[in-house]
């Protein structure tokens, strides 16, 4: 468990550093969220009917981005050779990174989320909800997400594949974040598509390690 | 008859005359389910159009056979390390993708006069085309990592991660389909469908299904194939 | 890659495994780590009170260092150290040692994308010393150093062999201590 902790603020300090961390990611969603006012024309009626689906689409892209080097960096320089070779299981280890990722990069998009789908002209009142989704689905993007970085070790186009091989299933995150949000906006029962959100981060919270300590292994062989 | 044919000597010759046999018989069910449906009568709502449904509807269904044959290849590929379970993986997935896309094709084919548009947001079009790119992400997966048995057990990974999402992928595109949309829209293959156009599609199925079957039989030995004279190539090299 | 092989290695003893490239020397250690499942044959371990678990054994009992180092170039020298050390079994105090030992001491609060390649793989040993693991699989350990630090790590090998520790390694040039040699089969 120490060791777990460890290892979880080795991978935080990482993530924060390496490659930009989180600002990368921020920035990211910040330039999505502007270019679509630019391509949709300022209408505040039109914006307000999409910005809330869009910036919960460019927060699922956003996510994946940052999940391209969160094993390939320690199966390139031979990391994840020295932390196989301890009585810790793979699987722990695998989770262990997700949620560091989630928490250098997942967390801040979150705050992020709410305030770009305000910008993009929804309503204020949407934004508790917004911040929920986005930190449930974020979860659940990471360790989803998680799973094609592994499978995609040792592959040529590691970033391109990854979102190749993640977006389709990231389809049930997608539609229940979007519908729970949808359905607030509409004044219509929202909790179920929340909670579905939730079940499905925790699921995969559940499942996905146990890919990606297999895919790893097989990087590995 | 799974364990039987496990043996890549004993598949091989077994699949040398069974495969032909399963193209005949697909042909034949084709033939007839085709006959029937061209001659079934124009219905009150859809006209003539209705005969797409022929032709469509069994597509989906060859497509989600072969998911779950990819699915139950990996499997054994995954947990036995079975080379010729692999090699059937492999030989499955881009039938299914070509399925899938039958399916979409035919689909926006029978929407057309059906809504006036090319393309409708559908439950059940929108799962298929889901199914489709995960068929796609399978097929780019495995053909991205170089190490050819590293490709393979990889791909089974995300056949199997594939195979639990999909029940989730399809009750979530259910749900936003009826958060979304009211109104009923008519669909094909419902228990009211009338004899005379359940009788061809059940035939068209059937051949969809053999087809698949014979396909996948084909290409399973291309593979094994395949990988055979890489192997006699590689031993030369080293020799 | 390569059959009919076999070694037994017994407490305080060392083997250099030698053979051409491609012979399989990395191949055959990520065997005996437990990486690559061989093809035929096995790898066992056992213990003073026997046979041991193959998986619990690599997980307490196995040190790999290969070709790359797995140290982080954005984190300094004694982050990576300690925190690698530690994965292992090893304690602060002992990692902190192993570094002094290899001469490392000056270069801890210096970040490891400013090490050299030789500074590096004393790293890595050093990580190997701190640790209380009884088979070291070492690939071509001494490449990347000098004359001095081989001699210094030569001595610990030795220490580690007095112990009652194993090594196995693959090596072009003679180890410095006395070891069996185990060719590959080409």
């Amino acid at each position: 468990m120490k060791l777990l902790w460890r290892l979880y603020r080795r991978e935080l300090a990482l993530a924060w550093n390496g490659g930009g961390g989180p600002l990368l990611s921020v920035g990211f969603y910040a330039a999505v969220a502007t270019l679509v006012p630019l391509a949709l024309g300022p209408s505040p009626e039109r914006l307000a009917a999409t910005a809330p689906g869009l910036a919960w689409v460019a927060l699922a892209l956003a996510s994946l981005l940052s999940l391209e080097r969160l094993f390939e960096r320690d199966f390139e320089d031979g990391a994840l050779d020295l932390i196989a070779l301890s009585p810790t299981p793979l699987e722990a280890v695998a989770a262990v990174k997700c949620l560091a990722q989630w928490t250098a990069v997942g967390a801040p998009l979150s705050l992020a989320a709410p305030l770009a789908a305000v910008a993009l002209g929804a309503s204020p009142s949407l934004a508790p909800l917004i911040l929920a989704c986005a930190a449930a689905g974020g979860l659940a993007f990471a360790f989803v997400g998680g799973t094609g970085a592994a499978l995609a070790l040792g592959s040529r186009r590691g970033g391109l594949l990854i979102a190749v091989v993640v977006l389709p299933l990231l389809t049930p995150p997608v539609i229940f974040g979007g519908g729970a949000i949808d359905a607030f906006a509409a004044h219509l029962p929202w909790r179920s598509g929340l909670l579905l959100l939730i079940a499905y981060a925790l699921a995969a919270g559940g499942l996905a390690p146990l890919a990606m300590a297999a895919a790893c292994r097989n990087a590995q062989s | 008859m799974l364990t039987a044919l496990a043996n890549p000597h004993r598949f091989m010759a077994f699949s040398r005359w069974a495969a032909p046999l399963l193209g005949a018989a697909a042909a034949a069910f084709l033939a007839a389910g085709l006959w029937l449906g061209l001659a079934a009568p124009e219905d009150y709502q859809q006209g003539t159009t209705v005969r797409i449904m022929f032709v469509h509807v069994p597509a989906a269904w060859a497509a989600m056979a072969a998911y779950a044959c990819l699915g139950g290849a990996s499997f054994f590929a995954l947990v036995f390390r079975h080379a010729l379970a692999d090699a059937a993986a492999a030989a499955a997935a881009p039938l299914g993708a070509g399925f899938t896309l039958m399916a979409l094709v035919t689909g926006s084919l029978w929407g057309r006069p059906m809504w006036g548009a090319w393309w409708v947001w559908d439950a059940r079009l929108t799962s298929v085309l889901v199914l489709f790119l995960l068929f796609v992400a399978y097929i780019a997966l495995r053909s991205a990592i170089d190490d050819e048995v590293k490709a393979g057990r990889a791909a089974a990974i995300l056949a199997l991660v594939g195979l639990i999402n999909l029940p989730v992928i399809k009750f979530s595109v259910d749900w936003w389909n009826s958060l979304h949309q009211g109104e009923s829209i008519f669909r094909a293959g419902g228990p009211t469908i009338a004899a005379v156009f359940l009788i061809p599609l059940v035939l068209m199925g059937a051949g969809y299904l053999l087809a698949f079957g014979a396909l996948w039989m084909e290409r399973t030995r291309a593979e094994v194939w395949r990988r055979r004279s890489q192997a006699l190539a590689a031993r030369a090299a080293f020799r | 890659m390569f059959r009919g092989f076999g070694l037994e290695l017994a407490a305080g003893e060392a083997a250099a495994l030698t053979g051409a490239n491609g012979a399989g020397k990395t191949s055959l250690l990520r065997t005996v780590a437990g990486f690559i499942a061989p093809a035929r044959g096995r790898v066992a371990f056992a213990g003073p009170a026997g046979p041991l678990d193959e998986d619990e054994a690599r997980g307490r009992d196995v040190h790999l260092v290969g070709h790359q180092e797995g140290l982080k170039s954005a984190r300094s020298a004694r982050s990576e150290l300690l925190f690698q050390a530690a994965w292992t079994g090893g304690s602060q105090a002992s990692a902190l040692a192993a570094a002094g030992e290899l001469g490392l001491t000056p270069l801890l609060d210096l970040e490891v994308r400013r090490l050299s390649a030789g500074q590096r793989r004393r790293l890595a040993l050093a990580r190997l010393l701190a640790s209380p693991r009884s088979l070291w699989l070492l690939d071509e350990p001494l490449a990347p150093l000098d004359a001095r630090h081989r001699e210094l790590f030569g001595e610990a090998m030795q220490r580690h062999l007095l112990g009652g520790g194993l090594i196995l390694a693959a090596v072009h040039d003679p180890l410095p201590i006395p070891a069996r040699t185990a060719p590959l089969p080409a």
